[in-house]
């Protein structure tokens, strides 16, 4: 279907489904229960679920393919989101203007920057582009003030001049985002017994992109120019003795995942129209990769897993206080309660980014193919070893 | 002629932050052949080493002071730190004073073992893997060492003063004959120029005049040829690890009083190192140092107002700016050598 | 007028001679070797060829036109290719793909984008391919991960993926270095097969004395950085001069 193999077809139905009926998905815990907090189907964290594997998946086509490691695709969502945001001031409060704008600007800017940067490899290109990310951060915080509005970050205002649309609503408020008049933060809710289900129309929106952006990515995948990027990763010298030039084509991988980052930077200001520079910082840029790594480099599927591990544990994380603990260990005897919390204690709320770090560290020490390797492995292990003797030979190297 | 020597007397101290975190982080490079993202944080953490040991110093009892009374008229109660109470209130105050440059001595053992454990716990394990497994795992590690100290010393940046007879400035301008108050430079900065030109010394000195020096230059010209001769390289691997992470430690310690530790100090001053170290040449040690002082410099003369005023916003980018020229022009930076990380 | 024309090349590397005043002509359709002692300038010479290193003087013509100064990816499309060593490949790739990339580039020049096509639906590419690894007798190893070859596969692949692109120019850097007997016959019957079937001229460096004379048609002797002799194989075998300067402790 749609020139996909069958495995592919499968694969892309079963993300399709998942990501539209994530808002059933994610909420498996009646409102009200103790587990409410491990819910997830509300419209602001799906949408980070879906922007964020855009991100990832765009992130995974120029590392996955080429090996060319970037520590500043950052800088790219920044950009997006900075042209979106614009895009709102002066043209309209319609998304798809911004989106559109947000890949241009960033594809021109992935363009510059990667022809630069890619005239070097391995450590090298990793520090140029961490180099041009931190500029650019540093250059929006400081003389690029005009553009975008400094530390307080780009936002919407009552007296933009918006060309097809109205600088503030009837009602004196800023108008919000929509597409074609369907506002982005319109949510329907459904109440079933104790469960409530929202459906919002930005994670639709989003989650529809986002289905486009993982179709094109396994087009790429499997074409003859996916099979030349790979080939840059396995062997550059014997493919310029090939009569091939790496260059372009590496430029063009990075230009396609620039643009996939400034479509998430975009999709991003459409959900919420506000841009800060801190977007643009080498952390987002390790956030990243830490998605790719930690899902599966070169999988396909590895990115979005990663996005979405790591954006809900985050999420979970980040909620989780001392008396939760507390009320989670209670069986415990005092002493050993009291142990054990502040045993834990350091690694949640606002430690968060410590529990990413060792994560992190961990996936890169003992499973190098990240979740989806980790999954294969379970698998085989099921399966007997036999199988798994043979699946070795012949495991596909891009799945 | 005086704004060009007080830019440069500003550019120094900076200058000699990324020279001796460019220093370790070649080093690092050209024997083990191992990108470390870690090394900001062991600057950070030499930073902190000054922090903790201020804060232990200042460890103190209350005491009731019969002398002084508060506004209600009751017996005030002031501290008492424990040093003033062994050593005597004038030495206890001198000791207090001067944690900075005391915290040298306890940062060396400190910085030394955390390289041991970096090195012997988890570097070790990367040298055959490729590069960018090994960035991945030291970025990693960067953020939990980064995430630890925010742990225990917080989110804010934390003054950690000089000792009082540095705090002043020093008029530089009338030695060199120009007019008083031109060119003030504080002393402080006067101390860290000469503490680093002091730690690059002594770790040339040492990898020149040594035999262990001898061995790793060797192995930084030829790695296989070094490891063929059976020369233990392992152990010495380990011991230039501890030593590269005591002189990023150095480098934090000193820088304390300069800009007050924060827990994200050591990621800004790694990017920059790199592309000190880039700029200098991926493997050449007197490069690094070389191009630590020239960007320090030249960040230091881009912020003067009237080059601002020409070119908005350079200070802020120059040393991009220069290290992606110098890359686009000399691949190799200024002192490189053919075939380092080139694969 | 030969293929491949190089006229009076001279390099240096700082105080060494690596190349001194070098001439050689390769004529159509021959096989061509080029042998002399360790340090006689051969890998030189055949990277000059190639576009790796820049003669400081001389030309090096062919087919007419100048190679010098042009990027390796072009003088490969002008039809020169190039067989390493030690194999290069693409080991990340099946045998199935490390062919198909060199017809890739056969029909599409150095740069074109098919970034939404399927490759296994290009028929034409794949059709040659397979064909090509029927030609190399390694049909039965599409699939394969090319990293867990043997090294005389490896080398077959990589010849099997330069004659896919139908160069006009063979150029074999030792080919046979660091390969069991067994394998090293393999590919002097393959390099005969090849040259009886194509319209191919093949440039080969080599040290084994029994592949040059089981291949060549033609041999120059380098010594020092300078062609000392070049003449037919059975010419070669009796010159006094190459029996001092090469043959002498072999022979």
């Amino acid at each position: 279907m749609l020139g996909l193999n069958k495995k592919d077809t499968t694969l892309l139905l079963v993300v399709a489904i998942l990501t539209l009926c994530a808002p059933f998905i994610l909420n498996p815990f009646p409102e009200g229960s103790a587990l409410a907090q491990f819910n997830a189907g509300y419209p602001d964290l799906m949408q980070r679920f879906v922007i964020f594997g855009i991100f990832a998946i765009g992130f995974n086509i120029l590392f996955g393919l080429t090996g060319y490691l970037s520590f500043g695709h950052a800088a790219f969502l920044g950009v997006g989101s900075y042209s979106a945001v614009w895009m709102f001031k002066l043209l309209s409060m319609n998304v798809i203007p911004a989106i559109i704008l947000s890949m241009i600007v960033s594809g021109l800017f992935a363009v510059v920057i990667g022809f630069v940067s890619l005239r070097r490899s391995g450590i090298y290109f990793s520090i140029l582009t961490l180099a041009f990310a931190q500029m650019s951060f540093n250059l929006a915080y400081s003389v690029l003030t005009p553009i975008t509005n400094g530390e307080t970050g780009l936002q919407l205002t009552l007296n933009d001049p918006r060309i097809l649309g109205m600088s503030a609503t009837a009602d004196g408020s800023i108008p919000v985002t929509s597409l074609f008049g369907l506002e982005m933060r319109s949510t329907y809710q459904m109440e079933v017994g104790a469960w409530l289900f929202q459906f919002n129309a930005g994670y639709y929106l989003c989650a529809a992109i986002m289905l486009l952006a993982f179709y094109l990515a396994i087009r790429i995948f499997r074409s003859p120019f996916g099979m030349m990027l790979r080939a840059v990763k396995s062997n550059q010298q014997r493919m310029r003795y090939t009569g091939l030039n790496p260059r372009p084509y590496t430029l063009a991988a990075f230009v396609i995942s620039g643009m996939y980052a400034g479509l998430a930077g975009g999709l991003m200001a459409s959900m919420d129209p506000l841009a800060g520079a801190e977007r643009m910082q080498w952390t987002a840029s390790g956030e990243v990769v830490l998605m790719t790594i930690l899902g599966g480099a070169g999988t396909l599927i590895g990115p979005v897993l990663g996005a979405g591990f790591i954006k809900y544990f985050e999420n979970i994380f980040s909620k989780i206080n001392d008396n939760v603990l507390h009320s989670w260990f209670s069986f415990l005897p005092d002493g050993l309660e009291d142990f054990i919390v502040t045993i834990v204690h350091p690694f949640i709320g606002k430690g968060w980014h410590l529990t990413l770090g060792i994560l992190f560290m961990l996936v890169v020490i003992f499973l190098p193919g990240g979740l989806v390797e980790g999954g294969q492995r379970i698998a085989r292990l099921f399966r007997g070893k036999k199988t798994a003797n043979t699946s070795k030979t012949k495991t596909e190297p891009a799945e | 002629m005086d704004a060009i020597i007080l830019q440069i007397l500003n550019g120094l101290d900076k200058g000699s932050a990324y020279a001796l975190i460019a220093l370790g982080l070649t080093l690092i490079f050209g024997t083990l052949g191992v990108v470390n993202f870690a090394h900001g944080a062991l600057f950070m953490i030499g930073s902190f080493c000054a922090v903790t040991l201020s804060k232990i110093l200042n460890l103190s009892y209350e005491v009731v002071d019969p002398t002084k009374k508060d506004f209600l008229g009751n017996p005030l109660k002031v501290k008492m730190p424990y040093v003033e109470s062994w050593f005597g209130t004038d030495m206890g105050a001198a000791i207090i004073d001067w944690s900075v440059p005391l915290a040298i001595l306890f940062s060396i053992p400190v910085m030394i073992c955390i390289g041991f454990i970096m090195e012997r716990g988890l570097i070790k394990h990367f040298y055959k893997r490729p590069h960018a497994d090994q960035i991945l795992v030291t970025f990693g590690l960067a953020i939990v060492l980064q995430e630890i100290i925010k742990y225990f010393y917080g989110a804010n940046p934390i003054p950690t003063p000089a000792p009082a007879v540095f705090k002043g400035s020093f008029d530089f301008g009338v030695i060199l004959g120009f007019d008083p108050n031109t060119i003030i430079y504080p002393y402080w900065r006067l101390v860290y120029f000469g503490f680093a030109a002091l730690i690059i010394g002594a770790v040339f000195a040492f990898l020149q005049f040594t035999t262990f020096g001898m061995v790793v230059r060797a192995g930084m010209a030829d790695r296989e040829t070094v490891g063929l001769l059976g020369i233990n390289i392992d152990k010495r691997f380990t011991i230039m690890f501890g030593l590269a992470a005591a002189v990023a430690g150095l480098a934090g310690v000193m820088y304390a009083p300069i800009n007050s530790p924060n827990y994200h100090m050591g990621m800004d001053f790694l990017v920059l190192s790199f592309v000190v170290v880039v700029v200098g040449g991926m493997g050449s040690l007197p490069g690094a140092v070389a191009a630590g002082f020239l960007l320090g410099v030249l960040e230091s003369f881009a912020s003067m107002n009237q080059i601002k005023s020409l070119i908005p916003g350079i200070d802020q980018i120059i040393i991009y700016l220069v290290a992606i020229i110098i890359l686009l022009t000399r691949p190799r930076g200024l002192m490189g050598r053919k075939g380092v990380m080139e694969d | 007028m030969g293929i491949l024309e190089v006229k009076g090349v001279n390099k240096r590397f700082g105080g060494l001679q690596a190349l001194g005043d070098v001439n050689l002509s390769v004529r159509e359709n021959t096989v061509h070797a080029i042998i002399g002692p360790n340090g006689a300038g051969k890998s030189t010479l055949l990277n000059c060829l190639v576009g790796k290193l820049i003669p400081d003087t001389g030309s090096v013509m062919f087919d007419g036109q100048s190679v010098l100064g042009r990027q390796p990816h072009e003088i490969n499309q002008m039809g020169i290719s190039r067989v390493f060593q030690t194999p290069e490949i693409f080991g990340d790739l099946t045998v199935m793909e490390n062919m198909m990339i060199p017809i890739f580039a056969k029909r599409d020049g150095a740069f074109r984008m098919h970034a939404v096509g399927n490759m296994m639906s290009e028929k034409g590419i794949v059709e040659a391919a397979e064909k090509m690894l029927v030609d190399m007798n390694m049909a039965d190893k599409r699939d394969m991960h090319t990293a867990s070859m043997s090294r005389g596969d490896k080398r077959r692949l990589e010849i099997g993926m330069c004659l896919a692109q139908e160069p006009k120019l063979l150029l074999l850097d030792e080919p046979t270095a660091g390969m069991a007997r067994a394998d090293t016959n393999n590919t002097i019957d393959l390099l005969k097969q090849i040259k009886e079937e194509r319209d191919i001229t093949i440039a080969i460096i080599e040290h084994d004395m029994h592949v040059v004379f089981s291949l060549a048609d033609r041999i120059t002797v380098l010594a020092q950085g300078t062609p000392l002799v070049e003449d037919d194989p059975q010419n070669i075998k009796g010159n006094p001069k190459v029996r001092e300067a090469y043959l002498g402790e072999t022979a």
